[in-house]
Protein backbone atom coordinates (compact mmCIF):
# COMPACT_ATOMS: atom_id res chain seq x y z
CA UNK A 1 0.00 0.00 0.00
CA UNK A 2 1.29 3.46 -0.84
CA UNK A 3 1.44 6.28 1.66
CA UNK A 4 -1.53 8.10 0.18
CA UNK A 5 -3.73 5.01 0.41
CA UNK A 6 -2.54 4.49 3.96
CA UNK A 7 -3.40 7.96 5.15
CA UNK A 8 -6.75 7.71 3.35
CA UNK A 9 -7.54 4.52 5.25
CA UNK A 10 -6.49 6.15 8.51
CA UNK A 11 -8.69 9.17 8.01
CA UNK A 12 -11.65 6.85 7.30
CA UNK A 13 -10.95 4.99 10.55
CA UNK A 14 -10.82 8.26 12.48
CA UNK A 15 -14.02 9.63 10.90
CA UNK A 16 -15.87 6.31 11.37
CA UNK A 17 -14.93 6.15 15.02
CA UNK A 18 -15.72 9.72 15.91
CA UNK A 19 -18.89 10.32 13.94
CA UNK A 20 -20.07 8.12 11.04
CA UNK A 21 -20.13 4.86 12.95
CA UNK A 22 -20.16 6.31 16.45
CA UNK A 23 -20.42 3.46 18.94
CA UNK A 24 -23.24 5.01 20.93
CA UNK A 25 -25.29 7.12 18.52
CA UNK A 26 -25.06 4.91 15.42
CA UNK A 27 -24.35 1.38 16.56
CA UNK A 28 -26.06 1.61 19.96
CA UNK A 29 -23.40 -0.50 21.64
CA UNK A 30 -22.10 -0.14 25.16
CA UNK A 31 -25.38 1.19 26.49
CA UNK A 32 -24.89 0.32 30.17
CA UNK A 33 -22.08 2.77 31.01
CA UNK A 34 -23.66 5.23 28.58
CA UNK A 35 -26.76 5.45 30.73
CA UNK A 36 -25.26 4.85 34.13
CA UNK A 37 -22.21 7.08 34.04
CA UNK A 38 -23.62 10.17 32.34
CA UNK A 39 -25.12 11.94 35.34
CA UNK A 40 -22.46 14.59 34.76
CA UNK A 41 -20.14 15.50 31.90
CA UNK A 42 -17.07 14.78 34.03
CA UNK A 43 -18.21 11.23 34.86
CA UNK A 44 -19.00 10.56 31.20
CA UNK A 45 -15.59 11.87 30.15
CA UNK A 46 -13.74 9.71 32.69
CA UNK A 47 -15.71 6.58 31.84
CA UNK A 48 -15.15 7.18 28.12
CA UNK A 49 -11.39 7.63 28.50
CA UNK A 50 -11.04 4.44 30.56
CA UNK A 51 -12.94 2.55 27.86
CA UNK A 52 -10.83 4.12 25.09
CA UNK A 53 -7.59 2.98 26.73
CA UNK A 54 -8.92 -0.57 27.11
CA UNK A 55 -10.15 -0.61 23.51
CA UNK A 56 -6.90 0.68 22.03
CA UNK A 57 -4.74 -1.75 23.98
CA UNK A 58 -6.90 -4.82 23.41
CA UNK A 59 -7.36 -4.08 19.68
CA UNK A 60 -3.59 -3.80 19.31
CA UNK A 61 -2.97 -7.08 21.15
CA UNK A 62 -5.62 -8.99 19.23
CA UNK A 63 -4.23 -7.70 15.93
CA UNK A 64 -0.70 -8.75 16.91
CA UNK A 65 -1.85 -12.29 17.70
CA UNK A 66 -4.53 -12.48 14.99
CA UNK A 67 -2.76 -15.31 13.14
CA UNK A 68 -2.30 -17.41 16.27
CA UNK A 69 -5.91 -17.18 17.50
CA UNK A 70 -8.06 -19.87 15.87
CA UNK A 71 -11.69 -19.14 15.08
CA UNK A 72 -13.07 -21.75 17.52
CA UNK A 73 -11.54 -20.23 20.63
CA UNK A 74 -11.48 -16.60 19.55
CA UNK A 75 -14.31 -15.28 21.76
CA UNK A 76 -12.89 -16.59 25.07
CA UNK A 77 -9.44 -15.34 24.06
CA UNK A 78 -10.80 -11.88 23.22
CA UNK A 79 -12.69 -11.72 26.51
CA UNK A 80 -9.57 -12.72 28.45
CA UNK A 81 -7.46 -10.11 26.66
CA UNK A 82 -10.06 -7.42 27.38
CA UNK A 83 -10.35 -8.61 31.00
CA UNK A 84 -6.57 -8.37 31.43
CA UNK A 85 -6.52 -4.82 30.03
CA UNK A 86 -9.46 -3.85 32.25
CA UNK A 87 -7.64 -5.19 35.31
CA UNK A 88 -4.61 -3.02 34.42
CA UNK A 89 -6.78 0.09 33.96
CA UNK A 90 -8.66 -0.74 37.16
CA UNK A 91 -5.45 -0.98 39.21
CA UNK A 92 -3.90 2.09 37.56
CA UNK A 93 -6.99 4.23 38.21
CA UNK A 94 -7.20 3.00 41.78
CA UNK A 95 -3.60 4.12 42.29
CA UNK A 96 -3.48 7.43 40.43
CA UNK A 97 -7.05 8.68 39.95
CA UNK A 98 -8.62 7.42 43.13
CA UNK A 99 -11.48 9.97 43.31
CA UNK A 100 -12.65 9.18 39.79
CA UNK A 101 -12.19 5.47 40.48
CA UNK A 102 -14.58 5.72 43.44
CA UNK A 103 -17.22 7.47 41.34
CA UNK A 104 -17.08 5.05 38.41
CA UNK A 105 -16.90 2.08 40.79
CA UNK A 106 -18.64 -0.98 39.42
CA UNK A 107 -18.52 0.22 35.84
CA UNK A 108 -14.73 -0.06 35.50
CA UNK A 109 -14.68 -3.89 35.80
CA UNK A 110 -17.86 -3.93 33.72
CA UNK A 111 -15.94 -2.64 30.67
CA UNK A 112 -15.25 -6.37 30.16
CA UNK A 113 -18.86 -7.02 29.30
CA UNK A 114 -19.31 -3.82 27.30
CA UNK A 115 -20.32 -4.90 23.78
CA UNK A 116 -18.35 -2.13 22.07
CA UNK A 117 -14.76 -3.40 22.62
CA UNK A 118 -15.76 -6.95 21.71
CA UNK A 119 -17.61 -5.81 18.59
CA UNK A 120 -14.56 -3.88 17.34
CA UNK A 121 -12.23 -6.80 18.04
CA UNK A 122 -14.47 -9.14 16.07
CA UNK A 123 -15.24 -6.73 13.24
CA UNK A 124 -11.92 -4.97 12.81
CA UNK A 125 -8.90 -5.99 14.88
CA UNK A 126 -9.21 -9.70 14.02
CA UNK A 127 -8.50 -9.01 10.34
CA UNK A 128 -6.17 -6.01 10.34
CA UNK A 129 -2.50 -5.29 11.05
CA UNK A 130 -1.66 -3.90 14.52
CA UNK A 131 -1.33 -0.19 13.73
CA UNK A 132 -4.73 0.36 12.04
CA UNK A 133 -6.28 -1.83 14.76
CA UNK A 134 -4.76 0.35 17.49
CA UNK A 135 -6.06 3.43 15.70
CA UNK A 136 -9.54 1.92 15.30
CA UNK A 137 -9.76 0.91 18.94
CA UNK A 138 -8.53 4.27 20.13
CA UNK A 139 -10.81 6.38 17.94
CA UNK A 140 -13.88 4.21 18.50
CA UNK A 141 -13.10 4.73 22.19
CA UNK A 142 -12.73 8.49 21.72
CA UNK A 143 -16.02 8.57 19.81
CA UNK A 144 -17.52 6.78 22.80
CA UNK A 145 -15.94 9.39 25.10
CA UNK A 146 -17.43 12.24 23.07
CA UNK A 147 -20.86 10.62 23.13
CA UNK A 148 -20.73 10.08 26.89
CA UNK A 149 -19.49 13.60 27.52
CA UNK A 150 -22.27 15.09 25.38
CA UNK A 151 -25.01 13.02 27.03
CA UNK A 152 -23.50 13.84 30.42
CA UNK A 153 -23.36 17.55 29.59
CA UNK A 154 -27.01 17.67 28.51
CA UNK A 155 -28.18 15.79 31.60
CA UNK A 156 -25.99 17.86 33.90
CA UNK A 157 -27.03 21.24 32.47
CA UNK A 158 -30.75 20.47 32.61
CA UNK A 159 -30.57 18.44 35.79
CA UNK A 160 -28.35 20.51 38.04
CA UNK A 161 -27.46 23.61 36.01
CA UNK A 162 -23.73 23.00 36.10
CA UNK A 163 -21.20 21.77 33.54
CA UNK A 164 -18.10 19.71 34.39
CA UNK A 165 -18.79 20.10 38.11
CA UNK A 166 -16.09 18.50 40.31
CA UNK A 167 -13.70 18.26 37.34
CA UNK A 168 -10.83 19.52 39.51
CA UNK A 169 -11.58 16.89 42.13
CA UNK A 170 -11.93 13.97 39.73
CA UNK A 171 -9.48 14.74 36.94
CA UNK A 172 -6.86 16.94 38.60
CA UNK A 173 -6.43 20.57 39.63
CA UNK A 174 -5.60 21.82 36.14
CA UNK A 175 -9.21 21.15 35.10
CA UNK A 176 -10.55 23.76 37.53
CA UNK A 177 -11.11 26.24 34.66
CA UNK A 178 -13.76 24.17 32.89
CA UNK A 179 -16.09 23.99 35.90
CA UNK A 180 -19.13 26.11 35.14
CA UNK A 181 -22.52 26.99 36.53
CA UNK A 182 -24.98 27.79 33.75
CA UNK A 183 -28.30 27.87 35.57
CA UNK A 184 -29.17 28.81 39.16
CA UNK A 185 -29.11 25.84 41.51
CA UNK A 186 -32.85 25.69 42.11
CA UNK A 187 -33.76 25.44 38.41
CA UNK A 188 -32.49 21.88 37.96
CA UNK A 189 -34.89 19.21 36.74
CA UNK A 190 -33.97 16.30 38.99
CA UNK A 191 -35.56 13.78 36.59
CA UNK A 192 -32.67 14.28 34.15
CA UNK A 193 -30.12 13.04 36.67
CA UNK A 194 -32.29 10.07 37.64
CA UNK A 195 -32.49 6.95 35.43
CA UNK A 196 -35.42 8.03 33.18
CA UNK A 197 -33.42 11.07 32.06
CA UNK A 198 -30.65 8.83 30.76
CA UNK A 199 -32.99 6.95 28.46
CA UNK A 200 -34.85 10.01 27.22
CA UNK A 201 -31.76 12.18 26.58
CA UNK A 202 -30.01 9.33 24.72
CA UNK A 203 -33.10 8.76 22.58
CA UNK A 204 -33.37 12.43 21.69
CA UNK A 205 -29.64 12.70 20.92
CA UNK A 206 -29.87 9.74 18.52
CA UNK A 207 -32.61 11.72 16.75
CA UNK A 208 -30.37 14.81 16.77
CA UNK A 209 -27.57 12.88 15.07
CA UNK A 210 -30.03 11.65 12.44
CA UNK A 211 -31.13 15.24 11.77
CA UNK A 212 -27.51 16.38 11.36
CA UNK A 213 -26.75 13.45 9.06
CA UNK A 214 -29.80 14.26 6.93
CA UNK A 215 -28.73 17.92 6.71
CA UNK A 216 -25.31 16.78 5.50
CA UNK A 217 -27.04 14.75 2.79
CA UNK A 218 -26.06 11.40 4.28
CA UNK A 219 -28.22 8.32 4.52
CA UNK A 220 -29.53 7.99 8.09
CA UNK A 221 -28.87 4.74 9.87
CA UNK A 222 -32.05 2.99 10.89
CA UNK A 223 -30.11 0.01 12.16
CA UNK A 224 -28.99 -0.41 15.69
CA UNK A 225 -30.55 -2.31 18.55
CA UNK A 226 -27.90 -4.93 18.01
CA UNK A 227 -27.74 -8.32 19.57
CA UNK A 228 -27.13 -8.80 23.27
CA UNK B 1 -38.52 -14.22 56.84
CA UNK B 2 -39.44 -10.57 56.65
CA UNK B 3 -35.80 -9.73 56.02
CA UNK B 4 -35.65 -12.11 53.04
CA UNK B 5 -38.83 -10.65 51.56
CA UNK B 6 -37.30 -7.19 51.86
CA UNK B 7 -34.14 -8.32 50.06
CA UNK B 8 -36.20 -9.79 47.24
CA UNK B 9 -38.45 -6.76 46.75
CA UNK B 10 -35.52 -4.38 46.93
CA UNK B 11 -33.46 -6.34 44.37
CA UNK B 12 -36.31 -7.08 41.97
CA UNK B 13 -38.33 -3.88 41.95
CA UNK B 14 -36.77 -0.95 43.80
CA UNK B 15 -33.23 -1.39 42.49
CA UNK B 16 -34.27 -3.08 39.27
CA UNK B 17 -31.24 -4.33 37.36
CA UNK B 18 -32.25 -2.74 34.07
CA UNK B 19 -34.18 0.40 34.96
CA UNK B 20 -32.36 1.56 38.08
CA UNK B 21 -28.88 0.05 37.81
CA UNK B 22 -28.57 0.18 34.00
CA UNK B 23 -27.22 -3.34 33.60
CA UNK B 24 -28.02 -5.63 30.69
CA UNK B 25 -29.22 -2.85 28.41
CA UNK B 26 -27.94 -4.49 25.21
CA UNK B 27 -30.27 -7.46 25.61
CA UNK B 28 -32.99 -5.09 26.83
CA UNK B 29 -32.83 -3.29 23.48
CA UNK B 30 -31.83 -6.29 21.35
CA UNK B 31 -34.18 -9.18 22.15
CA UNK B 32 -37.37 -7.45 23.22
CA UNK B 33 -39.12 -7.30 19.86
CA UNK B 34 -41.35 -10.29 20.76
CA UNK B 35 -42.78 -11.37 24.12
CA UNK B 36 -41.89 -15.07 23.80
CA UNK B 37 -38.23 -14.41 22.91
CA UNK B 38 -37.96 -11.90 25.74
CA UNK B 39 -39.45 -14.42 28.18
CA UNK B 40 -37.06 -17.14 26.97
CA UNK B 41 -34.13 -14.79 27.31
CA UNK B 42 -35.29 -13.82 30.78
CA UNK B 43 -35.55 -17.46 31.78
CA UNK B 44 -32.08 -18.35 30.46
CA UNK B 45 -30.51 -15.26 32.05
CA UNK B 46 -32.21 -15.96 35.38
CA UNK B 47 -30.62 -19.39 35.37
CA UNK B 48 -27.18 -18.06 34.41
CA UNK B 49 -27.23 -15.21 36.92
CA UNK B 50 -28.26 -17.46 39.81
CA UNK B 51 -25.79 -20.26 39.03
CA UNK B 52 -22.84 -18.00 38.23
CA UNK B 53 -23.46 -15.74 41.23
CA UNK B 54 -23.34 -18.74 43.56
CA UNK B 55 -20.14 -19.93 41.89
CA UNK B 56 -18.62 -16.44 41.93
CA UNK B 57 -19.44 -16.08 45.62
CA UNK B 58 -17.62 -19.34 46.36
CA UNK B 59 -14.65 -18.37 44.18
CA UNK B 60 -14.38 -14.99 45.88
CA UNK B 61 -14.61 -16.41 49.40
CA UNK B 62 -12.54 -19.57 49.16
CA UNK B 63 -10.06 -18.69 46.41
CA UNK B 64 -9.54 -14.97 45.90
CA UNK B 65 -9.97 -13.78 49.51
CA UNK B 66 -8.25 -16.81 51.00
CA UNK B 67 -5.10 -16.38 48.90
CA UNK B 68 -5.13 -12.57 48.56
CA UNK B 69 -5.73 -12.64 44.79
CA UNK B 70 -8.37 -9.91 44.75
CA UNK B 71 -6.88 -8.20 41.70
CA UNK B 72 -7.71 -11.23 39.54
CA UNK B 73 -11.43 -10.85 40.25
CA UNK B 74 -12.53 -9.52 36.86
CA UNK B 75 -10.65 -12.21 34.94
CA UNK B 76 -11.83 -15.12 37.13
CA UNK B 77 -15.46 -13.98 37.25
CA UNK B 78 -15.73 -13.69 33.49
CA UNK B 79 -14.32 -17.22 33.15
CA UNK B 80 -16.83 -18.57 35.69
CA UNK B 81 -19.65 -16.80 33.83
CA UNK B 82 -18.53 -18.15 30.45
CA UNK B 83 -18.59 -21.68 31.88
CA UNK B 84 -22.02 -21.13 33.44
CA UNK B 85 -23.34 -19.97 30.07
CA UNK B 86 -21.87 -23.02 28.35
CA UNK B 87 -23.54 -25.22 31.00
CA UNK B 88 -26.89 -23.46 30.52
CA UNK B 89 -26.61 -23.90 26.78
CA UNK B 90 -26.08 -27.65 27.13
CA UNK B 91 -28.93 -27.97 29.64
CA UNK B 92 -31.42 -26.05 27.51
CA UNK B 93 -30.42 -28.00 24.42
CA UNK B 94 -31.18 -31.23 26.28
CA UNK B 95 -34.34 -30.09 28.12
CA UNK B 96 -36.05 -27.90 25.53
CA UNK B 97 -34.75 -28.03 21.95
CA UNK B 98 -37.46 -25.53 20.86
CA UNK B 99 -36.29 -22.88 23.30
CA UNK B 100 -32.72 -23.59 22.20
CA UNK B 101 -33.71 -22.94 18.56
CA UNK B 102 -35.53 -19.77 19.52
CA UNK B 103 -32.72 -18.20 21.54
CA UNK B 104 -30.10 -19.21 18.98
CA UNK B 105 -27.26 -16.74 18.77
CA UNK B 106 -28.36 -14.85 21.89
CA UNK B 107 -27.55 -17.72 24.22
CA UNK B 108 -23.72 -17.62 24.03
CA UNK B 109 -23.91 -13.84 24.15
CA UNK B 110 -25.27 -13.93 27.73
CA UNK B 111 -21.56 -14.02 28.64
CA UNK B 112 -21.26 -10.38 27.65
CA UNK B 113 -24.52 -9.39 29.32
CA UNK B 114 -23.31 -6.99 31.96
CA UNK B 115 -26.20 -7.87 34.25
CA UNK B 116 -24.49 -11.20 34.98
CA UNK B 117 -21.09 -9.75 35.88
CA UNK B 118 -22.74 -6.72 37.49
CA UNK B 119 -24.86 -8.77 39.92
CA UNK B 120 -21.84 -10.94 40.82
CA UNK B 121 -19.71 -7.85 41.54
CA UNK B 122 -22.51 -6.22 43.54
CA UNK B 123 -22.92 -9.19 45.81
CA UNK B 124 -19.22 -9.66 46.57
CA UNK B 125 -18.77 -5.94 47.08
CA UNK B 126 -21.75 -5.91 49.43
CA UNK B 127 -20.04 -8.66 51.49
CA UNK B 128 -23.29 -10.65 51.54
CA UNK B 129 -23.67 -14.06 53.19
CA UNK B 130 -24.24 -17.02 50.89
CA UNK B 131 -28.01 -17.21 51.39
CA UNK B 132 -28.39 -13.45 51.11
CA UNK B 133 -26.27 -13.47 47.94
CA UNK B 134 -28.24 -16.29 46.31
CA UNK B 135 -31.55 -14.61 47.09
CA UNK B 136 -30.23 -11.28 45.83
CA UNK B 137 -29.06 -12.84 42.55
CA UNK B 138 -32.31 -14.75 42.03
CA UNK B 139 -34.53 -11.76 42.79
CA UNK B 140 -32.43 -9.43 40.62
CA UNK B 141 -32.78 -11.77 37.67
CA UNK B 142 -36.54 -12.09 38.25
CA UNK B 143 -36.72 -8.30 38.10
CA UNK B 144 -34.70 -8.42 34.90
CA UNK B 145 -37.10 -10.95 33.32
CA UNK B 146 -40.14 -8.95 34.42
CA UNK B 147 -38.89 -5.76 32.78
CA UNK B 148 -37.84 -7.65 29.62
CA UNK B 149 -41.36 -9.08 29.23
CA UNK B 150 -43.12 -5.77 29.99
CA UNK B 151 -40.91 -3.90 27.52
CA UNK B 152 -41.42 -6.57 24.83
CA UNK B 153 -45.17 -6.15 25.27
CA UNK B 154 -44.84 -2.39 24.83
CA UNK B 155 -42.70 -2.82 21.73
CA UNK B 156 -45.14 -5.27 20.15
CA UNK B 157 -47.76 -2.52 20.40
CA UNK B 158 -45.26 0.09 19.26
CA UNK B 159 -44.55 -1.85 16.06
CA UNK B 160 -48.16 -1.29 14.98
CA UNK B 161 -48.21 2.48 15.26
CA UNK B 162 -46.87 5.10 12.89
CA UNK B 163 -43.78 6.69 14.42
CA UNK B 164 -42.16 9.74 12.74
CA UNK B 165 -39.28 8.47 10.57
CA UNK B 166 -36.63 10.26 12.61
CA UNK B 167 -37.82 8.57 15.78
CA UNK B 168 -38.33 5.10 14.28
CA UNK B 169 -36.43 2.24 15.83
CA UNK B 170 -34.11 2.81 18.77
CA UNK B 171 -34.96 6.45 19.68
CA UNK B 172 -38.64 5.78 20.37
CA UNK B 173 -37.66 2.60 22.22
CA UNK B 174 -35.37 4.67 24.47
CA UNK B 175 -38.07 7.19 25.21
CA UNK B 176 -40.57 4.43 26.05
CA UNK B 177 -37.92 2.85 28.29
CA UNK B 178 -37.51 6.21 30.01
CA UNK B 179 -41.23 6.27 30.79
CA UNK B 180 -41.06 2.70 32.09
CA UNK B 181 -38.16 3.76 34.32
CA UNK B 182 -40.32 6.61 35.66
CA UNK B 183 -43.05 4.10 36.47
CA UNK B 184 -40.56 1.89 38.32
CA UNK B 185 -39.34 4.87 40.32
CA UNK B 186 -42.71 4.66 42.03
CA UNK B 187 -41.38 1.59 43.86
CA UNK B 188 -38.62 3.51 45.60
CA UNK B 189 -39.36 3.86 49.27
CA UNK B 190 -40.99 0.43 49.58
CA UNK B 191 -37.76 -1.13 50.83
CA UNK B 192 -34.41 0.27 51.82
CA UNK B 193 -31.70 -0.07 49.22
Amino acid sequence: MSNAENSNQYSTIVKDGLWDNNGVFSMLLGMCPTMAMTTSATNGFGMGLATAVVMGASSYLVAVFRNQITTEVRIPVYILIVAAMVTLVDLAMNAWMHELYKVLGLFIPLIVSNCLPLARLEAFAAKQPPFPALLDGLFMGLGFTIALTVIGAVREIIGSGTLFADASLLLGNSFKVIEMRLLPADMGVLMMILPPGGFIVTGLLVVAKRVLDLRAGKEIQMAGAHAV
Amino acid sequence: MKEFAMIMISAALVNNVILARFLGLCSFMGVTTRIDTAAGMGFATTFVITVSSMADWAVQTYLLDAYGLGFLRTVTFILVIASAVQFTEMTIKKVSPELFQMLGIYLPLITTNCAVLGVALLLVEGRMSFIHATLFAFASSLGYSLVMVIFAGLRERLALVQVPRLFAGPPIAFIVAGMLAMAFMGFSGIAAS
